[in-house]
């Protein structure tokens, strides 16, 4: 509802607690402690899950990168445009990143900001579990990519 | 004590049939499933809703320090982490002998639990729920979500997501995060309010609560107007439960427990939380996962009961805010004063409740207390304690017992969609006998099923966003047991037939 918001949004989401589900708000926070110095060009946000309140959040946005946990990626990570698409979700209490973009469209009457989808290659989902060492190696590798996106750095790390 | 049998539950002669296995074995944890049997005449046998229990909730949480409790069990679920928030916090202030909490607190607590109950309905209400009553059980899939709301009834789908967002901002001033908030603990609170940021949301109190209005009169427009063969749709007449406060009032954050018959007469009134114990049992099936909480008085297979927005607008005698009490006399009038049981008026007192909510908010940020004062209670240490909270979907109970060590040493959870497990399987077979048509799953069929158990709105997750994804598999098998039929709708929206049932339920 503020009436200016940094030009960057990387919003999160996952559950901290059920292992490699965390790779989602883990990156952002990591991204946001690396970001300390951007300005207030980069606005960092995490959340259990993608929810309709979060169309606003894109509100005003250059560009916008979302990061979820993703189950059957054979790379640590993939990158894919986002665009909206109705129908997407049914009888869920959370969106598709898709479905959001549709809401925002909807909603604001106007085409949702550039977004981007980072998945990051997850496999176990346990309750009270850590996330795995290959996620944490995976979030890595996608760490490095994201701070391409935001400006942090020029190029991936070697 | 007479033991019944509840039709449908278990087919009489059920041999040959197969026993199904849920085995959750992908993050979609949270999974509906209904089956269905079939007689040799395609008579119904029996039908059941299974549901995965939130598993390893309470080895979740044995084992740690009381005070990470509050935080911790936030990440149990994703759709209400406030109300486990608030249910922990309660049970814990009588542990550290914190019970009854600084007025502040209090106030502070319960601005951010009617914000929760706020934002739940609204997402509810709009994402889940209108999209069947706006669009009709029989539309098209790809219309009925709230994307479908968003194109054909823009201004409501806007008013949804706006009450949504004051909701959580209401909650992010009082546990000073939008998630994972820290704000309750043991004892009371650790902040105050801000007064600029309750400025902000005071200054749009006016719309806010012209939204919640228009929410109430679209949920009774809705419902008045359902087709007349819609009007008794899923009706299963139960007891209601909740709690309430002084007087009968309606209240979600802290009161004594009551019961109402089906009929409407009180069965139980006054009845202390700390005690539930002494009301309350919890029953197996070997078919689910998820227990069943009945009365203790008329046994396990006569107490069942129903918790949340029907139960709670029905079982209070009143509600303390003007606008929200006129909506509920509305209510009651429009069905004659007797009680309601049909499913679908669950809807419209969601809305009822969403409004008294937002009247609350509005009371609460007017009142000086929560930008300050004392904070925090200590007494006399217990070894355990207990706290009950009217969350969104329902009565939520939280019980711990601590050691010296200040580690947890056990812990009961019953979340509302554990108390309305009967309830929604009774739902469910109402629908089934109503509309199953023959050997053939349509997809209205699956979708009235559907709306059934929607209107219950179940948690069936728990905090990964994938969980919190609602797919649903109806499996049509014979007497012999057999597959007949096999539909399943992914949590993608994909409908898909004839694929055959999940290995696990394949099997003998």
């Amino acid at each position: 509802m503020s009436s200016r918001v940094a030009p960057l949004l990387v919003f999160g989401w996952g559950n901290p607690s059920r292992g490699d589900d965390a790779l989602g708000p883990l990156l952002v926070e990591q991204l946001a402690g690396l970001a300390q110095k951007s300005s207030g060009r980069l606005e960092c946000l995490t959340d259990f899950q993608l929810q309709i309140e979060h169309a606003l959040d894109l509100v005003g946005r250059e560009r916008v990168l979302f990061v979820d946990a993703a189950l059957g990626l054979q790379t640590p990570f993939e990158v894919r445009s986002v665009v909206p698409a109705p129908g997407v979700s049914f009888t869920t209490h959370a969106l598709a990143p898709e479905a959001l973009l549709q809401v925002y469209r909807n909603l604001e009457r106007a085409e949702p900001p550039p977004c981007t989808l980072l998945a990051i290659r997850a496999q176990r989902f346990e309750l009270g579990e850590a996330p795995s060492e290959q996620a944490m190696a995976d979030l890595a590798q996608a760490l490095a990519w994201a701070m391409v996106w935001a400006g942090l750095t020029e190029e991936v790390p070697a | 004590m007479t033991e019944t049998v509840r039709p449908l539950e278990t087919a009489a002669h059920p041999q040959g049939l197969r026993r199904i296995v849920i085995d959750p074995v992908s993050r979609v944890e949270g999974h509906g499933k209904v089956t269905l049997l079939l007689d040799e005449n395609n008579r119904i046998e029996q039908v059941r809703l299974h549901i995965v229990e939130f598993r390893g909730f309470e080895q979740f949480i044995v084992g740690r320090p009381y005070w990470e409790v509050p935080v911790m069990v936030q990440r149990l679920c994703g759709i209400c982490p406030v109300s486990h928030h608030l249910a922990a916090t309660k049970a814990l202030d009588r542990v550290v002998g914190g019970w009854p909490v600084p007025e502040a607190a209090n106030q502070i607590r319960r601005l951010m639990h009617y914000g929760q109950i706020v934002q739940s309905h609204a997402l509810h209400f709009f994402h889940l729920s209108s999209p069947d009553l706006l669009f009709g059980f029989d539309a098209a899939v790809a219309q009925r979500n709230i994307v479908g709301v968003a194109m054909a009834h823009p201004e409501a789908a806007r008013q949804g997501v706006m009450l949504r967002k004051f909701g959580q901002e209401v909650i992010r001033i009082t546990a000073g995060k939008r998630v994972h908030g820290t704000g309750s603990v043991p004892g009371g609170m650790n902040r105050a309010v801000d007064a600029a940021e309750r400025d902000v949301l005071r200054a749009q109190l006016p719309e806010v609560l012209a939204w919640a209005e228009a929410a109430v009169d679209l949920a009774e427009r809705l419902h008045t107007g359902l087709p007349q063969h819609l009007i008794g749709f899923a009706e299963t007449p139960a007891a209601m439960m909740s709690l309430v406060g002084p007087g009968g009032a309606m209240e979600f954050y802290d009161g004594t427990l009551r019961v109402r018959e089906a009929d409407g007469r009180i069965a139980v009134d006054g009845f202390e939380d700390q005690r539930y114990r002494e009301l309350i049992g919890e029953g197996v099936k070997p078919w689910t996962y998820m227990k069943f909480p009945y009365r203790l008085a008329l046994g396990p297979d006569a107490g069942w009961y129903r918790v949340g927005p029907l139960a709670r607008v029905q079982n209070c005698d009143f509600i303390p805010t003007p606008r929200a009490e006129a909506r509920r006399q509305a209510f009651v009038a429009a069905h004659g004063g007797r009680p309601v049981h049909a499913v679908l008026a669950t809807h419209w007192a969601r809305m009822i409740e969403l409004l008294h909510g937002v009247e609350v908010v509005a009371d609460l940020l007017n009142d000086p207390a929560i930008l300050g004062g004392p904070l925090l209670a200590t007494g006399e240490r217990q070894r355990g304690g207990v706290g009950i909270i009217e969350a969104p979907r329902g009565t939520l109970i939280h019980e711990y017992e601590v050691g010296d060590d200040d580690l947890v040493t056990s812990c009961n959870l019953i979340v509302s969609t554990t108390h309305n497990n009967q309830a929604m399987n009774e739902a469910v077979r109402s629908v089934a006998l109503q509309y199953l048509d023959g050997q053939t799953i349509t997809e209205p069929l699956l979708n009235h099923i559907e709306v059934a158990i929607r209107a219950y709105d179940p948690c069936l997750s728990c905090a990964t966003h994938a969980l919190g994804q609602m797919p649903l598999a109806v499996t049509l098998r014979n007497a012999r047991g057999e597959v007949l039929d096999h539909v399943h709708r992914s949590s993608s929206g994909d409908t898909v037939r004839g694929t055959g049932p999940h290995p696990a339920e394949a099997a003998l």
